[in-house]
Formats: C-alpha cells, structure tokens, sequence
C-alpha cells in the first residue's frame, strides 16, 4: 500500500507547493507504513522526475510523458493518475492550489470517493482538520472510502527537503489525450520577485492604494525586503493588479514570516489569507478598520506618506 | 441552447459564523442566508448569454432542504427561466451533489453548466469539476471570461500564475472566479415576475441517487485566536520593532 502525489511542476523543477504535499504525505506514510510515490505527468519533464526523487523520503517516482502533457488539463492529468487505478494507492494528495483544486475532484469523482479539501494538519490516516467558512471554523472529518482524495494547504507543512533522498524514477505510459479541451494560450505574469505563496515577506496592497501606478510605491518597498506582492480582493477587481495577485479565502493562502498590509481594510475574507502569518504589519488610515484587530504592529496614518518614509527607513 | 445553473444557498457572505459550544458544526438557526456569491455570478454570466442570443433558456437548480426555494426564487428574479428543487434533509456533500446534478442533466439535455467555483461555506471547490468528471465533459474551472460560438467555447481561467485560455466543444462545465462579470442585483418588478415563473421540485430517491454522506464531521472548532491590536506610533518605532523585538527584519 502507498501514498501517491500528484506533483506540481513546471516540467524542469518541482513547485514549492509540491514540496509541502510530499511532507504530508510522508506524515501519512509513516503512520501506516506505507512508501510515497510522486507522480509526474508532463513533456521532456525528466528534470522534474529527478528532482522528485531526490526529495528525501519519495521511494518511487512514476513518470508519464507526452506532449499533451506539455500544457495540460485537468481531464489528462485526471486521466493518468486515474491510470494507476486500480492499484494499490490508499491516499491520493495534491496541493491546493489552483493545479489541485482543478485536477483532484476529477480523479476523487472517477473514484467514486469523497474528496477532502486543503488539510491542515491528520490526525490519523483516514481524519484530517480543514477549515471551512474562511478559516472561521476547523472541522475535523473522517473519511470512510477506501481511497483517501486530498488537497494540502501549503502553509500546514513543512516543506520537504528537496535533496538527500534516493527515489527510482519509472517510467510509464500516459494515457492518450482525452481530446475534452486544449490549452491554446497563458498569459502568465512576469516577475523577478518570490513567488508570493512561498516568499519570507509579503507586502499586499488594498483599495486604499488608489489605483495600479501607486501600486509602483509598494514594488520600492518590496524591492528592499526581497518581499513578494499581493493584494486584496477589492484591488484585484479595480484593476490595480493582476487575479493572480489576490490573497483571501478564495485566492491565495499565504503565512509568510512577514506581512505587511497597506490601505486593506481587513475582510474576514482576505483575513483567510493571510493570518496565518507570523508577523502582521497593518498601515491605514482608518484606525477603526478591522485588520487592526490582528495585527501585532498597526500603525495609523497617510499610507502616500508612510510608505516612502518606511522604503527611506530601510535604506 | 439551454444552460443549467446549479446554486447553493449559504450562510450570507457578511455573516461572522459561531461555532456551537457542543462541538457539532456552525450555528445557522436565525442567521441570514443568501446565494452563495460565486453562483450569482454564475447566474449573471447564464442571463448575459441569453441576453447576447446565444442562450435560449436558462434553468437554475439547487440541491438541499425546501427553504433552497428562496434561493431558486432570487435566481428567477435575476432572469432564470425556471427552477428546480432537488429537496432533502439530508446533509449534502459535493460527490453527492455532482451526483444529483449529474442526474438533472441527463434529464434537461443542457449545453452548458455553470457553476460558481466555490461555496463559501464548506470551501471544497469541487462540484464542478466533478460534475465534469461524472459526465466525461472538459471542464473550465476557475473562469474570468467566456466565449460560446459554433459549439465551442473559449474560455480565459485564472490560473496561479496569470491566465490560461481553453478551448472546448460544448457541452461543457464552466465553473465561474470573481472577474467573470459583476452581478446585477433583481428589480422588483422582475422579483413580482420571479413568482409565477415554474419550479419544480423532485428528490435524490426519484433521480435515483444515494446521498448518504461519505465524511463524517467529528467536531467542529473555532480557530485559535490572534492576538493583534499593537500600535505603534511612527515608521521609526515600527522599523525598531521590526527588526528588533521581531526580528524578522534585518
């Protein structure tokens, strides 16, 4: 019996996001015993196999390639992952992420299983906690179905080490493409900064920035603290910034050592985001606004004054 | 074409939800309950098309115990044709909702499903894709804008870094993001119109589909409470804290 994950990767290296899956999984492995296998279906993805296997705890690495694989959808990475069934893979993770979520409820579906949504943390092998209503509540549930579907919410585990292990990459076959859809363009945001669901510090921006060049004042102060960007819900929808940007409950999930909220307000939706954080830093202009309710260093004033004096302070 | 439109009908999105002192989930009684907000834009993109020509008839559909009628109502009075209840006391989980979706579409013969991403209750994010998956469909999950023509769709989805466009021959699931459109809110005449529009009710026994929940919620908790509310005064002291008390700063 084993423990399958269904990587994340861009083909060459795996994502952050896959390294803290594998962490569960490994966690769930150790409670009943089981080996962890990675999954990677992509194209010319034979870096992303290796590095798989050099996770340390991953026993076997399965890698399907094709080019239908080199731009996936969900229904083809459904598809072969549904293609080790059945077999005898007791818990099936993903990260839940924007990947997961798309992918996973196809192959729980196939599998006629419920699916468990962004764990936080098991319990047992078949008893995990999830949030639900935004991270007001944590309900613990158990699942009864002899396969195990779950997406892990990266900011609950660790991240794997991503050397010192010694996996065997085998090879197998992708099944043909299931013709559903196809990929026929991305237009992906570029950025030299971190990635925001795995940056040490992040600095997110709210409707009280104004509009998208005032958003150029945060990227000064994020150049100074190698900080990722995010933003809220209201900033995204004004256009200020680009969907991918949107840190909340049904955005990004982010628990940085470090994040600094500029002219948001605070919704108990983008709160889900992000208060998981280590450190809250909060500057507004409202002293009643409700992101100071959990932020350990609320500072009250003009952010078009603050936040150049804070990039100047940092020097 | 005709759309279908499944929606949920949730704790309302303004609402600060209380864990119940026994453990056993979340108080609902004598809270206000609305649609959940990723189906009214799922309702709104359905009305957009028929608007456009493109749809010729729009059904909405919810799954769940008799007051979902109210939610179903608020659908017609934003331009769905007619409703259909699928109604149970039984506690719905997404397999089993795809399940009963599945079965209204093998009976309503729709081209298109759209479906909001996400209920804000239970956050799974899963009937779509798994309604997509129970009838073989493609899927376009997460959608911030759609195109149908000559049996096709084209759709542009938010993806974690950026977007990523899809094409797809119908019938298709679209499951709706936050940029897709902004709802509009009903009128009141349209809301007096919502009244004698059909609805219909059936149940999981009729569709022939077994409901029986597959998780079993053990507790419920309110998360571990944060402890914010420190101020400081100006951008120095901010920065000495930073990199002194919290020393996350260097």
């Amino acid at each position: 019996m084993s423990v399958l994950v269904i990587a994340e990767h861009d083909h060459t290296s795996l994502k952050s996001a896959t390294l803290h899956t594998i962490t569960a999984a490994l966690q769930l492995g150790g409670e009943v015993g089981s080996e962890v296998h990675v999954l990677i279906a992509g194209h010319n993805a034979g870096a992303a196999a290796q590095a798989a296997a050099s996770v340390a705890g991953v026993a076997k690495v399965l890698h399907a390639d094709a080019p239908h694989l080199a731009m996936p959808t969900a229904e083809n990475i459904a598809a072969t992952a549904l293609s080790l069934f059945p077999g005898a893979y007791t818990h099936v993770l993903a990260p839940a992420t924007g990947f997961g979520k798309n992918v996973l409820p196809r192959v729980s579906a196939k599998l006629d299983v419920a699916q468990v949504s962004e764990i936080t943390s098991i319990v047992s092998p078949d008893t995990f906690v999830r949030p639900i209503y935004a991270g007001n509540a944590f309900a613990t549930v158990q699942s009864k179905d002899p396969v195990k579907v779950i997406t892990v919410r990266s900011t609950a585990f660790d991240a794997a080490a991503a050397t010192g292990g010694s996996g065997t990459v085998e090879t197998m076959t992708a099944p043909a493409d299931t013709g559903h859809a196809t990929v026929t363009g991305q237009e992906l945001t570029k950025s030299e900064r971190p990635e925001l669901t795995s940056a040490r510090i992040v600095i997110s921006g709210g409707r009280g920035l104004g509009s998208g060049e005032n958003f150029k004042m945060l990227e000064a102060l994020a150049d100074k603290l190698n900080a990722a960007l995010g933003a809220s819900r209201a900033a995204v929808d004004a256009g200020y910034v680009p969907n991918d940007y949107q840190v909340g409950q049904t955005g990004k999930i982010v628990a940085p050592d470090l994040y600094i909220a500029i002219g948001i307000s605070g919704a108990i939706q983008h709160l889900a985001g992000m208060k998981d954080s280590k450190v809250i830093v909060a500057i507004n202009k409202d002293a009643e606004a409700p992101i100071f309710q959990i932020a350990d260093y609320g500072l009250v004033g003009d952010l078009f004054v603050l936040v150049p004096e804070l990039t100047a302070a940092l020097g | 074409m005709k759309i279908l439109v499944p929606i949920k009908r949730v704790v309302d999105f303004n609402v600060k939800v209380r864990v119940k002192p026994d453990g056993s989930g979340v108080d609902t009684a004598n809270v206000k309950m609305s649609m959940n907000p990723f189906d009214e834009i799922a309702v709104e993109e359905a009305v957009r098309l028929k608007e456009k020509g493109i749809a010729t008839e729009i059904v909405a559909v919810s799954c769940g115990v008799a007051a979902c009628q109210e939610t179903l109502r608020t659908a017609l009075a934003l331009g769905a044709d007619r409703a259909i209840l699928v109604e149970t006391d039984v506690e719905l989980q997404p397999l089993a909702v795809a399940k009963l979706l599945a079965a209204i579409v093998a009976k309503e013969q729709p081209q298109l499903v759209i479906l909001g991403k996400q209920a804000i209750d239970d956050d799974a994010n899963q009937t779509g894709q798994m309604l997509a998956a129970l009838l073989d469909w493609p899927q376009a999950a997460f959608a911030s804008k759609v195109d149908i023509a000559d049996g096709s769709a084209t759709v542009k989805r938010e993806v974690d870094g950026g977007l990523e466009t899809l094409q797809m021959k119908l019938p298709a699931i679209v499951t709706t993001d936050l940029r897709l459109n902004e709802p509009r809110y009903a009128t009141l005449p349209n809301i007096m119109k919502a009244k004698k529009k059909p609805t219909e009710t059936t149940n999981p026994a009729t569709l022939g589909v077994d409901v029986t929940p597959r998780l079993m919620t053990l507790k419920v908790v309110e998360p571990p409470k944060r402890k914010g509310g420190g101020r400081v005064a100006d951008v120095q002291e901010l920065v000495a804290k930073l990199r002194n008390e919290a020393k996350v700063i260097a």
